[in-house]
């Protein structure tokens, strides 16, 4: 399986992305910096890290999503190649256009930095496949602007079509009907808030991160 | 020439921070408060002739996010 993980001044977990990518997929992943023009051929997964890229000026990944490199992104995504948006990565993301939604202030104004509780809504992803649909997982949330946001018609929509991966069975950030996660309508685009990538060594105190990565290499080989 | 842009969230999505201000000119002692909702406020110093579609172009791609913020500009 071959993997990027794009850094933006200000990406803070490219370097965990990318250990957890090396260790699950036995294979580790080039880092793109945030001003190339292109992508390494033939690449399966673009991992989209968490961080303070440009110090979340304007709005969380509101700058990142229109770096030069984001355009080869959006472009590869709707080829149908694998992006996964970890954190500050799903910002960019849904600012990019690639998925619904917006990521606003965590509704109590609080930076959350906790492991939480998340339910499987769908297992049936690239990204979730080695979960049990209605599972209930412990990954870590590291966010101020977790508070995920979309009109009544899209998150209808959303959980229509079970693009709603993964929900917070807690409290964490007054996200609309408890959305960690999303997957765009193609399938191949994940965004969630949640850091799988801090939980895959037990010393992390727990493995449930790893299964996400399984199953990517499952899917991509 | 200028233009002023207002970046305001949309009526319905929920301002938190707008809430958190309310509270706090409360506690100030400020009675009557019944409402706060915050935004921002960009101001671009622009080539003289810039149209007018130019700058809305600018909000939409760039400086609101319309998903959940509405804009206005004031040209001077």
């Amino acid at each position: 399986m071959k993997s990027a993980v794009i850094v933006f001044p200000g990406s803070n977990c490219d370097r965990d992305l990318a250990v957890a990518i090396r260790d699950i997929t036995g294979t580790a992943p080039t880092m793109v910096w945030h001003r190339e023009t292109s992508l390494p051929e033939g690449v399966d997964l673009i991992a989209l890290p968490g961080g303070f890229s440009y110090g979340d000026y304007l709005r969380s990944g509101a700058m990142s999503a229109r770096s030069p490199v984001m355009a080869e992104v959006i472009a590869a995504a709707t080829r149908g190649v694998a992006v996964l948006g970890v954190c500050n990565g799903f910002q960019v993301l849904t600012e990019a256009g690639l998925l619904p939604g917006a990521l606003m202030r965590n509704a109590g104004l609080d930076f959350v930095c906790r492991d939480v509780q998340l339910t499987v809504a769908n297992s049936q992803t690239m990204f979730s496949s080695r979960y049990d649909a209605g599972a209930t997982i412990t990954i870590p949330v590291a966010h101020h602007d977790g508070n995920y946001f979309a009109d009544a018609e899209t998150l209808d929509r959303l959980e229509g079509e079970g693009r709603v991966v993964f929900r917070y069975a807690e409290q964490v950030n007054g996200s609309a009907r408890d959305i960690a996660g999303v997957v765009n309508a193609q399938g191949n685009v994940l965004g969630l808030m949640p850091h799988p990538e801090r939980l895959i060594e037990a010393e992390q105190g727990g493995t449930d991160g790893r299964r996400m990565f399984e199953a990517l290499l499952a899917a991509l080989g | 020439m200028k233009a002023r842009v207002y970046v305001t969230l949309k009526p319905g999505v929920l301002d938190p921070q707008g809430r958190a201000i309310q509270h706090a000119l409360e506690n100030l002692g400020f009675g009557g408060v019944e409402g706060v909702r915050q935004g921002k406020f960009i101001e671009l110093e622009l080539a003289d002739g810039t149209p007018r579609e130019s700058i809305d172009e600018m909000c939409r791609k760039l400086l609101a996010n319309t998903v959940i913020e509405n804009f206005k500009v004031e040209v001077a």
